[in-house]
C-alpha cells in the first residue's frame, strides 16, 4: 500500500516512573530523604497504523494501556521511545494545524463550562477552532439533530444529566469536524438507550464525514456494533489486531454445536454439555474435533436441526485476558 | 491576529456570563475591597494628625488619595491565576486546554479582563464613596497623569506575566498554597498597597527598588495620587519594562519546561 496511513505507531513506549513508599508514618519520613523509585511500563512496543475513515476498537482491561495510548496520539503525552504519526504530525508537538484536526473525548473530562448554558461554550469551540459560520451552524443542526441536543442547548451545563453532558461534550469535540477523533470510554456510565444512540451516532459521524475513529470501551457492544477491526491489548503489549471474527476464531479453541433434538438423549460423550432444554442441546468442543463430532452426532442420533456457532466475544475477550493473567 | 481578537471577543463574552452567575460574590467583593483602603485611610489620618498634621510629606488627604489610588491599580492588575492552576494540574483540567489551537494563557487572560470590566462599576462606586468620606486631595500634573494609562497596562502586563510564571510552579510542586500565600504577603508590604514605600527604611527602599513589586503597583498609583518627576517616570517605566521582558523570558522557558513535565506524566 503507497498511501500514507492517517495514524502510523511504531515500537511505541511508555515508561513512568512512579515513587513507592511502605504504609505507615516511619515509611513517609524515611520517603522524605530516601524514595524508592520504580518504573512501571504504560505501554510497550505497540506498532499498527490505521487508514483513513476506519472505525478502530481499543480493547483491553483496566489499566492495559488504552488511555495511555490515546493521550499519545493526541499529543497529551510525550512517549519514552518510539515513533507516532497522526495525519503526517508528531502529536506531541502540538502544531495548531494537527490540533485543528483532531478531538479527543474522555468520559470524565470537561470542555464544557460548567456555570453557563452549553450554547456558549460551542461558541467559544467557533472562535477558537476557527470554524466558518456558515459550517458552525450547519454542523450544529446536524449533531443536534443526531444528538437531540436542542432542549439542552440553553440550560447551564451544570443541570444536565451524565447521559446528556456526554452528549454535549461529543458535539462540542465534533463542531470543527476533526479528521481523527479519539474517545476514551465514550459510554461509560451511561444508560442503555444512551449507549446506543451514542454508538450509532459515532458511526453516522464516520459514514458521513469519512473521519479516523479510535474508540476504546468496557462494553464489547459498543465495539461489535462500531468496530470491524480492534486492537487488543494487555499490559502495555499488543496481542492482537485485526478483524473482530478473526479474533474468535484465533485465540477461542471451541465452538458451540447447538443440535435439536426429535427425543432427548445423553449427549455428554460428545463433548461438554453448557445448556440443555427440552430438544436443545448446546455443546462445548473443541475446533479440531468439530467436523468428527458432527458428522458422529448426524449418524448416532436422530437430529432435527443442527448448528455450529462462535462463542460470544466477550467470553473469548474475557477468556484471553484471564489466561494472560495466569501466564 | 483577527483570529486572536475573534477568540478573545468569545472568551470574554464566556467570561462575563460566567461571572455574572456569581452575583453575591460581586457584593461580598465591594466590601472586601473598600475596607482595605477605609482601614489604611483612617489609621494613618489619626497618625497624620497626632504628628501636627503631616506624616513624611502626607496629610490626612493625601493619604486617602494614594491608598484610593493603590486600590485602583491593584483591582486593575491583580490576578488570581496562581491560586486555581494547582487544580488544574491535579485534577486533568489542563488536558483539554493542551489539545485547543490556542495557547491556554490567551484564556486567563480574558477572564480577568472580563472579571475587571464586570467589576468596573463596583470599583467607580467604592471610589467615589471614599473620595467623599475622606475628602481625597489628587494633586497630580497633567503630564503626570497622561502617563498613569500607560503606566497601569505596563503594570498589568507585568504582574500577570510574573504571576502567571509564578503559577507554573504547580507543575513542579502538590503544595503550592504556602509560597502563593507568602507571594501575596510580599506584595502587599513590598508593592505600596500597606503603606507608601517611602516609608519604608532606607535600604529596604533600595531594595524594593530592584524588586518587581512597586512597578506593579506604587509607581501608577503614585502618577495617579500625587504625580512624579519626570526622572522618576522615566525610571518608572524603564524599570515596568526590564521586568516585563524578564518576565516574558522566565514565563516561556518555565512553561516550556512545566509542559514538558507535564506531558511527561500525563495529565
Amino acid at each position: 500500500m503507497t498511501a500514507v496511513a492517517t495514524v502510523n505507531v511504531t515500537h511505541l513506549r511508555k515508561v513512568y516512573r512512579v515513587y513507592e513508599r511502605e504504609a505507615g508514618l516511619g515509611a513517609a519520613l524515611r520517603a522524605l530523604f530516601q524514595r524508592q523509585m520504580q518504573e512501571i511500563v504504560g505501554v510497550d512496543d505497540l506498532t499498527f497504523a490505521i487508514e483513513a475513515g476506519e472505525i478502530i476498537g481499543f480493547l483491553g482491561p483496566n489499566g492495559a494501556g488504552k488511555t495511555t495510548t490515546l493521550k499519545m496520539l493526541a499529543g497529551l503525552l510525550y512517549p519514552s521511545a518510539g515513533e507516532v504519526r497522526v495525519l503526517g504530525y508528531v502529536p506531541w508537538r502540538r502544531e495548531r494545524a494537527f490540533l485543528r484536526q483532531i478531538a479527543l473525548v474522555m468520559g470524565q473530562r470537561q470542555q464544557l463550562i460548567w456555570d453557563i448554558p452549553v450554547i456558549d461554550s460551542f461558541e467559544l469551540n467557533r472562535a477558537i477552532y476557527r470554524i466558518p459560520p456558515a459550517q458552525y451552524r450547519h454542523m450544529l443542526d446536524e449533531l443536534a439533530d443526531l444528538l437531540d441536543l436542542a432542549p439542552l442547548l440553553h440550560k447551564p451545563v451544570r443541570n444536565l444529566s451524565l447521559g446528556e453532558r456526554m452528549k454535549c461534550e461529543i458535539a462540542g469535540s465534533l463542531l470543527h469536524r476533526p479528521q481523527v477523533l479519539f474517545l476514551d470510554e465514550p459510554t461509560i456510565g451511561l444508560d442503555i438507550v444512551m449507549q446506543r444512540r451514542i454508538r450509532d451516532f459515532i458511526r453516522e459521524y464516520n459514514q458521513r464525514t469519512g473521519a479516523t475513529v479510535l474508540l476504546t470501551s468496557h462494553y464489547m457492544a459498543d465495539v461489535e456494533a462500531l468496530c470491524r477491526r480492534v486492537i487488543l491489548i494487555h499490559h502495555g503489549t499488543m496481542l492482537f489486531d485485526g478483524d473482530l471474527t478473526r479474533l474468535v476464531e484465533r485465540f477461542s479453541p471451541y465452538k458451540t454445536i447447538i443440535v435439536r433434538l426429535e427425543e432427548p438423549a445423553d449427549l455428554r460423550p460428545y463433548g461438554e454439555v453448557l445448556s440443555q432444554s427440552e430438544d436443545h442441546v448446546s455443546l462445548r468442543v473443541p475446533k479440531s474435533a468439530i467436523a468428527r463430532v458432527t458428522a458422529r452426532l448426524l449418524t448416532d442420533l436422530p437430529v432435527l436441526d443442527l448448528s455450529v456457532e462462535d462463542p460470544p466475544i466477550e467470553t473469548v475477550i474475557e477468556q484471553i485476558f484471564t489466561q494472560e493473567e495466569v501466564v | 491576529m483577527t483570529h486572536l481578537i475573534a477568540v478573545y471577543r468569545q472568551q470574554l463574552k464566556t467570561a462575563i456570563a460566567e461571572q455574572l452567575q456569581y452575583r453575591a460574590a460581586l457584593v461580598i467583593w465591594l466590601i472586601e475591597v473598600a475596607l482595605g483602603p477605609a482601614v489604611s485611610i483612617s489609621v494613618w489620618s489619626t497618625v497624620a494628625r497626632n504628628e501636627g498634621g503631616e506624616v513624611n510629606g502626607y496629610n490626612p488627604s493625601g493619604f486617602a488619595a494614594y491608598f484610593i489610588a493603590t486600590m485602583l491599580v491593584n483591582y486593575a492588575t491583580q490576578t488570581w491565576v496562581f491560586w486555581e492552576f494547582s487544580r488544574r494540574v491535579r485534577e486533568g483540567e489542563f488536558s483539554p486546554l493542551l489539545l485547543r489551537p490556542v495557547h491556554p494563557i490567551h484564556a486567563d487572560i480574558a477572564q480577568h479582563l472580563a472579571y475587571k470590566m464586570l467589576m468596573l462599576p463596583v470599583i467607580g462606586l467604592v471610589t467615589l464613596l471614599l473620595w467623599l468620606a475622606f475628602h481625597a486631595g489628587f494633586t497630580p500634573s497633567p503630564a503626570s497623569l497622561a502617563t498613569f494609562l500607560p503606566a497601569l497596562l505596563l503594570a498589568f502586563a507585568l504582574r500577570f506575566t510574573l504571576e502567571w510564571t509564578l503559577a507554573l510552579l504547580a507543575f513542579w510542586l502538590t503544595q503550592v498554597n504556602v509560597i502563593n500565600q507568602l507571594y501575596v504577603v510580599v506584595v502587599l508590604f513590598l508593592s505600596g498597597q500597606l503603606l507608601p514605600l517611602s516609608f519604608l527604611p532606607a535600604p529596604l527602599q533600595t531594595v524594593t527598588a530592584w524588586l518587581p513589586f512597586q512597578w506593579m503597583v506604587a509607581f501608577p498609583a503614585q502618577l495617579l495620587s500625587t504625580g512624579l518627576s519626570a526622572q522618576a517616570v522615566l525610571t518608572g517605566f524603564l524599570a515596568q519594562l526590564l521586568w516585563l521582558l524578564l518576565g516574558l523570558g522566565l514565563l516561556t522557558l518555565t512553561w516550556r519546561r512545566g509542559l514538558k513535565r507535564y506531558t511527561a506524566v500525563g495529565g
